[in-house]
Formats: structure tokens, C-alpha cells, sequence
């Protein structure tokens, strides 16, 4: 084999040293986090220079964090909410997404700016009016509550409704000529041909859902019912602030996710690759 | 009672007309071919004897039922899509059967159906495969298969070739000629290839600019086209198009071309005045002694046949001749043409 020019070699190091930036950014908040939730009692977390490896490694934390608090409760509920704000996502925004992209109606493009423009404010700005909504639906400390806000998103919908969009119309026609229903053609046709945007839309709205705070915060006070960042927050108020122990909680309460991720990503990467080859 | 008729069909997009009152009447079996230049409205036409485009005014009659503005799902009438139009999530078998399974039709009647157009077009390798994995000519059996398992009373084809190479073009173009033939089905099918449309056609139906321009069997349309237009585009190479005065003598008509030469209509008759004279490249022979004189320009020998590209009166003219030919470029050559060969045109390009 020939030996690797340096001219061959440059460009590669350049690639590897930006990606290793990039990741020092990405990951590195997360790692230190970790080495702060591992370290023990004993070790000043606040040491300069930082000790990047804790030097008594410890699970302590994470021990003193079950015991202190049902975080498994809480790991139950974030759970329970997101696997079912996630699945409603899914289906009620593609469910209203098809007819904003396919089937014409009288006021469809108002309906798609209104739409569009709601997901421009924040949600702090609807925070009260939603929470008197919710109260008065006696919504409070359901699990219905925390769920409802996430279960058709305007995101989700003008997600879904681009992914419809991109399927060819003859597809659609030629199922309509088969006298296939517009609701089976949703369900059978449609819905099979995006579903890499459904696995990106799972993504993006578990995310969302599971690291959602506020709007736990002002609808639940049971703590039977709180969520996993409801949790982690009552750690770091009802203690005397010891960040160890609300490191170990947000390690915890992240785990789900990685482990989410790395059960899924074969199939998410695998439905992306296979829309960018269809065409 | 004909299998299906168009009454003064108009179609509007938004404030535009593209679709200006076609009347149209089909006979039962027979295969029709919609053809004309790109964005005429064969497509627009076709989509909505399919129900998939509205019509904006005029009737649409499917055997005796109005059909105007019924869903596409109760005109008994099946289409095969350009683009195919498979389901690329289901397998060939998936896809033959996928209609009918939503429709709720028994299991063995679906079978029963599924393999009746298996075997027609010859499907059974392929039937787990995904249309992804099948060649074009391949998914273009498919999607007829498709449309026969529907049993429809009329076959649509919105240019079903054109996404395939010339050979593949040809061996299917063969095969709908004998599907027609197997079946006795209406057929309707669009394309923009008139060779496509000479030969599967019963009849013709040439459309310009959202207008029929004329209808017929595909013979009487290359013999006696109704007006330029149809003349230049029925008949490959396109017939030759000579501005003229005509005059009329004694014994013979004749057309003056602008430089004095002179051709002989016999007794062509016509108005006199400005024509067009035509005349197809496969009419015209060689004739050393003919006062028509013409001069060579190109020559494109192709073995069996050979082209001239020739000027006569300063107009630019193509001649077609059979077998080898020995003129050059420069030569001066000869031309004569039967009088029946000879079309003429008045002045609105109608046929004279
Ligand atoms: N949905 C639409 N909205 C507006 N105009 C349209 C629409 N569909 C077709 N048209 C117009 O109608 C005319 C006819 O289109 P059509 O697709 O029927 O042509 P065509 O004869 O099938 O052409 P081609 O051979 O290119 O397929 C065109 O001028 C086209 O721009
Ligand atoms: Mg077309």
C-alpha cells in the first residue's frame, strides 16, 4: 500500500480537530455533569483548576437521590406522559397535516397561516390563559393535563403537512381511483410514505415533553405526579443545594432518553436514508 | 349508444381557460388516443373523464350514466399514471390487490382477479418484489395490472410510455395493442407521439390549445388532415408547407410560388388566391425531367430510406426516397408529386 500523502492526510485532520471542537461544545457539558453527579462528599466540585475525573468515584449520589425521593414515580410519569403525548402527536398532527396538504378546502391557506403564526408565541405569553383553561377542565394534577399541551402540536402539523407535500400526487390519485377512502389512504398510503418525518416528529416532541418544566410546574403539585424535571428541581430547593446530588438526578433522568435513542437510531437512520434514495 | 361522451366540456384553472368546449363521442371498445403538443389539455381532459379535475361546464356520460360529478370511485373507469403511481411500500402482489382489499371484496374473488392479471402480463416472478426493485417496463406492467383487476368500463392511459427507452417503448406499446384487442375494453389514451398514435389508435382524437382540431381514424387523418395544423403534426417526417398563389387555367390548377416556378395541381380546384401547398416528404419522387426544380442541402442517408434537405422557391423542403441515393449537396434535382398528393390550404390554414 502506499504510504498517505500529507496532502491527503491535512484535510482529514482538519475534519477530525472541527469535530472534536464541536463535540468538546456538545458533550462536554454533559460529561461534566456526569463527573460532578460521580463525585464523592469528600471532593470540592469546585476546585480550581476543575478535576475533570472525579478521584473517589461514587454512586453514592445517585443512592442518597432514590432514597430522598420516588424518582421512580417520577421516571413513571415522564414515561407514561410522553409516551402518550408522543403517539397523540403523531397521530392528531397527521391527521390534521393531510387535508392542510391535500385536499382543498375553503379557507385552508387563513387555517395554515393561523397555524404558522401561533407557533411564532411563546408559551410563556399563553401561560395564564392556558392555565385558567386547564384549571377550570379541572385538569389539574391529571395526567391528562400534563398531556394535552403536547398532543397536537402546530410544529408537528406543518412538519407533517411539508412531509405530505413531498409524496407525488399520483401516488394519492391513483388510490383514489382504486375507491380507496381519503381516511384509508391517510392511514395506508400516506402515512407508510413519510415515515421518517414520523420518526423525526417522535424525536423533536419526546424531547420536548420530556424535558418540559413549566408547564409541569404550574399544573401539578402532587408529588405522586411529578415529572422527572419536577423532581430534579425539588432537589435542588428542598436540600441544601448540593449540586452532586442534582447532577445524580439529571444524569437520571437523561439515561431514558440515551437509551430511547440508542434503541431507535438504527431505525430512524435507516428511514432516513431510505426517502433520500426513493426519488 | 356510445361507451362515453363529452358535451362541451370546459375546464377553467383560476381565471384561465385551458379547456374550451369539447364535444367528444366514444363507441364501445374502441381505442381512442388523445394527442397533440405538450400543454394542450390532454391530461387535464383525461383527469377529468376520470373524475380527478373538476369540469367546469359541459357533461360527462359514461354508458347512460351521468357521471359529471361523481367521485372517481363510481365511474367504473381505471387510469394508468405516466409516473406509475405504484405504491412503494407494497409489494406487486400488495399493490394489485390493495384496492379491492379496501373495498372489502372477498378473499377469493380477489385471488381470483390478482391472478387472471398476473398471467395476462406476465407477473408471477415478480409478484413479492417492490416496485423499487422492478425495472421501468416492469412497474409499467404493474400499474396496467393495476387498472385491470378493477374491471373497469374504460382504460385510461395518461402517456404510459413515455418514461421508457426506445425498444421498451415498442414491445409495450405491442403489448396494450393486444390487451386492447384480448379485452374489447374502451381504451383512452393520451400521448404526444403521434407514431404512438397511428398505430394503437381506432381513432384520433388531435387536440391544440384546449381545441379538437380534428377526430378520425388515423388513415383518414394522414390522408385528408382538416387543416394545418393536423397536417403537420400527423405523419413523420412532417409534411412539407409551401406559401403559394393558386391560379387556374384551362385544362390544369396550378400553385406560383414567390419565385415564378410553377407546380401542377390537375384539377385541384380553389378559390383563387394565397394557399399553402402540402406536400408529405414520402410523396415527392425524383424527376430529371421536371420543370419543379429544387436544390440539395443535406442529405441524411439511414440505409433503408434516405432524406433530402432540399430548397425550392427559396423554402426549405424534405424529401424522403426509398432505398440508397447517389445526389450531393449542391446537386439540382428534379421533383414531381401526384395531384392527389397535393394538399392545399386557404388562407386560415383550413383544408381546401
Ligand atoms: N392544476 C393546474 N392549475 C393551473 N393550470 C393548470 C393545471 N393543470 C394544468 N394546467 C394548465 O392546463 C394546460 C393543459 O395542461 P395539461 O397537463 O392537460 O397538458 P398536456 O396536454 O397533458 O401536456 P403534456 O403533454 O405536457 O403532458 C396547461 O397550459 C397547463 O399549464
Ligand atoms: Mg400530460
Amino acid at each position: 500500500m502506499k504510504k498517505p500523502s500529507l496532502r491527503s492526510v491535512l484535510p482529514l485532520l482538519f475534519r477530525y480537530v472541527a469535530i472534536m471542537i464541536v463535540l468538546l461544545f456538545t458533550v462536554g457539558p454533559f460529561l461534566w455533569l456526569l463527573s460532578t453527579s460521580l463525585k464523592s462528599a469528600g471532593e470540592n466540585i469546585f476546585a480550581y483548576p476543575p478535576m475533570f475525573v472525579p478521584q473517589q468515584p461514587t454512586l453514592d449520589n445517585f443512592f442518597r437521590v432514590v432514597e430522598s425521593q420516588p424518582f421512580f414515580v417520577y421516571l413513571k410519569n415522564s414515561a407514561l406522559v410522553a409516551a402518550l403525548s408522543v403517539a397523540l402527536n403523531l397521530l392528531l398532527a397527521s391527521l390534521a397535516a393531510y387535508p392542510l396538504a391535500r385536499i382543498p378546502f375553503t379557507g385552508r391557506a387563513v387555517l395554515f397561516i393561523v397555524l404558522l403564526s401561533s407557533m411564532m408565541i411563546p408559551f410563556q405569553l399563553l401561560m395564564i390563559p392556558v392555565y385558567e383553561l386547564a384549571i377550570s377542565l379541572g385538569l389539574q394534577n391529571t395526567y391528562l393535563g400534563l398531556v394535552l399541551p403536547h398532543a397536537c402540536t402546530a410544529f408537528g402539523i406543518f412538519f407533517m403537512r411539508q412531509a405530505f407535500l413531498s409524496v407525488p400526487a399520483a401516488i394519492e390519485e391513483a388510490a383514489i381511483m382504486d375507491g380507496v377512502s381519503r381516511l384509508r389512504i391517510w392511514w395506508f398510503v400516506m402515512l407508510p410514505l413519510v415515515k421518517p418525518s414520523l420518526a423525526t416528529l417522535a424525536v423533536f416532541s419526546f424531547i420536548a415533553v420530556w424535558g418540559d418544566f413549566l408547564w409541569p410546574l404550574i399544573i401539578i403539585d402532587q408529588p405522586s405526579l411529578f415529572t422527572l424535571p419536577l423532581g430534579v428541581n425539588r432537589l435542588a430547593s428542598t436540600f441544601s443545594l448540593d449540586w452532586r446530588l442534582v447532577a445524580a438526578g439529571a444524569v437520571f433522568s437523561i439515561i431514558p432518553i440515551l437509551l430511547f435513542f440508542t434503541f431507535t437510531q438504527r431505525y430512524f437512520i435507516e428511514g432516513a436514508m431510505k426517502g433520500a434514495v426513493k426519488g | 349508444m356510445s361507451a362515453l361522451s363529452l358535451r362541451g366540456i370546459t375546464k377553467q384553472f383560476g381565471k384561465t381557460e385551458t379547456i374550451h368546449g369539447i364535444d367528444l363521442e366514444i363507441d364501445a371498445g374502441e381505442f381512442v388516443v388523445f394527442v397533440g403538443p405538450s400543454g394542450c389539455g390532454k391530461s387535464t381532459l383525461l383527469r377529468m373523464i376520470a373524475g380527478l379535475e373538476e369540469v367546469t361546464a359541459g357533461a360527462i356520460k359514461i354508458g347512460d350514466r351521468d357521471v359529471t360529478t361523481r367521485p372517481p370511485s363510481e365511474r367504473r373507469v381505471a387510469m394508468v399514471f405516466q409516473s406509475y403511481a405504484l405504491y412503494p411500500h407494497m409489494t406487486v402482489a400488495e399493490n394489485l390487490s390493495f384496492g379491492m382489499r379496501m373495498r372489502g371484496v372477498a378473499k377469493g374473488v380477489i385471488a381470483q382477479k390478482v391472478q387472471m392479471a398476473v398471467e395476462m402480463l406476465r407477473l408471477a416472478p415478480y409478484l413479492d418484489r417492490k416496485p423499487g426493485a422492478l425495472s421501468g417496463g416492469q412497474c409499467q406492467r404493474v400499474a396496467i395490472g393495476r387498472a385491470l383487476v378493477q374491471e373497469p368500463d374504460v382504460f385510461l392511459f395518461d402517456e404510459p410510455l413515455s418514461n421508457l427507452d426506445a425498444e421498451l417503448r415498442l414491445k409495450t406499446r405491442l403489448e396494450i395493442a393486444a390487451l386492447h384487442k384480448r379485452l374489447g375494453k374502451t381504451m383512452i389514451y393520451v400521448t404526444h407521439d403521434q407514431v404512438e398514435a397511428m398505430t394503437l389508435a381506432d381513432k384520433i382524437v388531435v387536440l391544440r390549445d384546449g381545441v379538437v382540431e380534428q377526430v378520425g381514424k388515423p388513415m383518414d387523418l394522414y390522408h385528408s388532415p382538416a387543416n394545418l395544423f393536423v397536417a403537420g403534426f400527423i405523419g413523420s417526417p412532417a409534411m412539407n408547407f409551401l406559401p403559394a398563389e393558386f391560379m387556374a387555367l384551362a385544362e390544369f390548377n396550378q400553385a406560383v410560388f414567390a419565385d415564378g416556378s410553377q407546380w401542377l395541381l390537375g384539377k385541384k380546384d380553389a378559390p383563387v388566391g394565397k394557399v399553402t401547398v402540402g406536400i408529405r416528404p414520402e410523396h415527392i419522387r425524383l424527376d430529371r425531367s421536371s420543370a419543379m426544380r429544387a436544390r440539395v442541402n443535406t442529405v441524411e442517408q439511414l440505409g433503408a430510406t434516405a432524406y433530402l434537405y432540399c430548397s425550392v422557391a427559396g423554402q426549405p423542403i424534405c424529401i424522403e426516397v426509398r432505398g440508397v441515393i447517389d445526389a450531393r449537396v449542391g446537386d439540382e434535382i428534379g421533383l414531381h408529386t401526384a395531384p392527389e398528393h397535393i394538399h392545399l390550404f386557404d388562407a386560415q390554414g383550413v383544408a381546401i
